[in-house]
């Protein structure tokens, strides 16, 4: 690898004596489980909490590991894998307070989770039942944006409108390491800079974009790129759910307060493919996948937990049972989902129906019809 | 020549056998690229993984990284760094993953690309190609299935080539790459498996000649991209019935080689045009207007028939999704229709 992977591929907590240190990096968990401090982020969390972070940690690969299992028997047309991004996921959107505002890419369930999203809701989506089940007002979580990086600028918009509206709120916008080369996502943050919008950009620096890596999207931390705009950026560690818990947390309080945007870099890692038609053996290493299981961040929480006496044998198989579940609640409903209306697509074409649709409509259904006489 | 070149030049069309659309537009990227240091391919996903849809293929490994670049996710950046290397002499071959995302790039290729050459008095041109698939099919839904032809076709400027036989694609491109003009390349998504034999060696096949796939007197229609193979089908059993259909291919819509066109609606004296876009301002209504403007509106014996997809975005669901744009039997039954209405 070259100097450049060096620079900014330094896997944290690793041992890896050949890759500078990464002071930068904020860290609350240790791989290994240990409770460290940072002189930033402090965070003071019940054991009770703790349980909780773990179960949703839990809870979310689950649902996820049923879904990739329902698209392999063919019950979804496609599916997003969160795997290794738990953490991320769930510490932003545990971060997040009622009237805060969040806008996902079409990976984040893990935040959907947290906003209260049905997971059949965010299944249908990818079954084709529905264009995306949830009310996205009342969850205050936004539909999933597919085209890349579109949302940082909707999430800027957005928070524009909280500022005029003088509320006690905040956006969050996800992104992946890839939508950091967009030049939408570049117009967001400078939008977001001058106005002082009250928005996180939260990116899931996950590695790679499909195939291509983050050293084709940056020659920086991406984090460092903040500064340019006139914003703060923060590396965390991404498999770490205290810490992305801690930093967002702080960051989302910095935007209520007024002072502006804040840039997130989680640092992670995709363990899955990039969606269920990606195989991601065409463009990585078995061996870079290893290296990464071993910072699993689910593992690291376990562990903690385990070690400190914050939870039992009995806790884990609960959640375990917990699990199993929500995985046959979440087949069950996928099996059942009616199939949709055949007239659906002209429905919300525009607010009200015009002639030349609601004609459309109507020659549609009387074709169709012909076929069932 | 290169060797390249002139190896395959050596094979005959049946020693060959058939390959697929997306293998014939490859062997063209490579003779291409072996024939002439200038030309290089840029994209997403273009180079180990081979592309989205799988054109690219082993191209990285035989070229290397500098001639198939993977590219950020910055289509906007894909296309306009291609309209500078054309600037500098280069023969930039573009790769859009989905034709969806020429939107993000719409300032390079309409306002930059399509107009340099005219801003300038002609003392440079842009002689880059821009590879994308189009169209639905696939279950991608409303931002991965559009047809966005007409849009293109409208710009004065632009080149517009949308292949529909696999015999063709690969003299199409290599023509589209010798062009000195920006040439949008619009591959249909369901062709990129569908085989056929490939001339050996590396003939040309010119752009803006509408072909006449079939000879029928009994109508005349005129289809693009996919919906060219799906009318040639329609017209096989539409023969079965005893109605003889022509099947005129524009092949490239921009600039337009209407005279086959004009021709065949004379003769046969009824015209139905299929597209997949859907047809509110689609590219057909351009065929429409041809027709009426010219003499052989007055061979018509029936109005204008235009078969296209709804005016509805692309919805998910496969049953929906298939609904939307016209297949096998939507044609059949509109030909039928037209053939036989009293004049």
């Amino acid at each position: 690898m070259t100097a450049v992977r060096e620079m900014v591929d330094p896997v944290p907590g690793a041992a890896a004596p050949h890759l500078p240190a990464q002071p930068d990096l904020v860290q609350l968990l240790t791989p290994e489980g240990e409770r460290v401090e940072h002189p930033e982020y402090s965070l003071d969390v019940t054991d009770e909490e703790l349980r909780s972070l773990y179960r949703d940690l839990a809870l979310v690969r689950r649902w996820d590991v049923e879904a990739t299992a329902l698209q392999r028997q063919g019950e979804l047309g496609i599916w997003a894998s969160l795997q290794g991004q738990e953490a991320a996921q769930i510490g932003a959107g545990r971060a997040l307070g009622e009237a805060d505002m969040a806008f996902p890419t079409y990976r984040e369930h893990g935040v959907a989770w947290t906003r209260g999203v049905d997971p059949l809701d965010v299944i249908s989506l990818f079954r084709g039942n529905d264009l995306g089940g949830w009310d996205p007002v009342a969850t205050r979580f936004n539909l999933y944006t597919v085209v890349i990086g579109a949302q940082c600028l909707h999430a800027t918009g957005y928070a524009m409108g909280i500022q005029r509206d003088t509320a006690d709120a905040a956006a969050i916008a996800f992104l992946g390491d890839g939508a950091t080369s967009q030049g939408e996502v570049n117009e967001a943050f400078i939008w977001a800079a001058t106005f002082d919008a009250p928005v996180v950009f939260f990116c899931q620096n996950n590695q790679y974009a499909i195939s291509v890596p983050i050293e084709r999207q940056s020659k920086v931390p991406l984090f460092q790129r903040a500064a340019g705009f006139g914003f703060p950026g923060v590396r965390v560690d991404g498999n770490d759910v205290l810490a992305v818990l801690a930093v967002t947390r702080a960051a989302l309080a910095r935007a209520r307060e007024g002072s502006g945007p804040t840039f997130i870099e989680a640092f992670t890692y995709r363990m899955g493919a990039h969606t269920t038609s990606d195989d991601p053996t065409r463009y990585r290493l078995a061996d870079e996948l290893e290296e990464w299981k071993l910072r699993d961040p689910i593992a690291r929480l376990k562990a903690h937990l385990s070690r400190s006496g914050k939870a039992d044998a009995e806790f884990f198989a609960g959640v375990d049972a917990e699990g199993d579940e929500l995985a046959a609640r979440i087949r069950k409903g996928t099996l059942e989902m009616p199939d949709p209306a055949g007239t659906e697509m002209f429905d919300h074409v525009y607010a009200e129906q015009t002639e030349e649709i609601a004609a459309q409509r109507a020659a549609f259904l009387a074709y169709q019809e012909g076929f069932e006489k | 020549m290169t060797a390249v070149a002139e190896n395959t030049a050596a094979d005959t069309a049946t020693e060959r056998g058939e390959m697929t659309y997306s293998e014939a537009i490859r062997e063209g990227l490579a003779e291409a690229m072996a024939a002439d240091d200038r030309v290089f391919m840029l994209g997403e996903d273009v180079g180990v993984y081979g592309g989205a849809f799988g054109v690219s293929g082993d191209l990285v490994h035989r070229f290397g990284k500098d001639r198939v670049r993977d590219t950020p996710i910055s289509e906007l950046g894909i296309v306009g760094a291609a309209v500078g290397a054309a600037l500098a002499g280069m023969r930039p071959i573009v790769e859009i993953q989905f034709s969806d995302f020429t939107c993000q790039a719409m300032d390079q290729i309409v306002n930059q690309a399509a107009k340099i050459h005219f801003m300038l008095g002609g003392a440079v041109s842009v002689p880059m190609v821009l590879r994308t698939p189009l169209g639905s099919g696939t279950g991608a839904a409303a931002q991965h299935s559009q047809s966005l032809e007409a849009w293109f076709a409208h710009v004065p400027g632009l080149k517009v080539v949308m292949p529909s036989t696999v015999s063709e694609v690969k003299g199409l491109l290599l023509a589209a790459i010798d062009d000195p003009n920006p040439v949008v390349f619009l591959e249909h998504k369901l062709l990129y498996r569908t085989k056929g034999v490939v001339p050996a060696g590396a003939d040309r096949v010119p752009l803006g000649k509408t072909v006449v796939r079939r000879e029928g007197a009994d109508l005349t229609i005129v289809a693009t991209g996919v919906m060219v193979n799906r009318s040639l089908e329609a017209a096989e059993q539409l023969a079965a019935e005893g109605i003889e259909a022509t099947v005129v291919d524009p092949v490239t819509l921009t600039p337009l080689d209407e005279g086959p066109i004009l021709d065949a609606v004379r003769r046969t004296g009824r015209v139905l045009l299929v597209q997949e876009a859907p047809g509110h301002v689609g590219y057909m209504g351009e065929i429409a207007a041809r027709i009426a403007g010219s003499s052989a509106l007055y061979s018509l014996e029936a109005p204008i028939k235009r078969l296209c997809g709804l005016d509805a975005p692309m919805p998910y669901a496969p049953a929906l999704e298939s609904a939307m744009v016209p297949q096998l039997a939507d044609i059949v039954s509109a030909a039928r229709t037209l053939a036989t209405q009293e004049a």
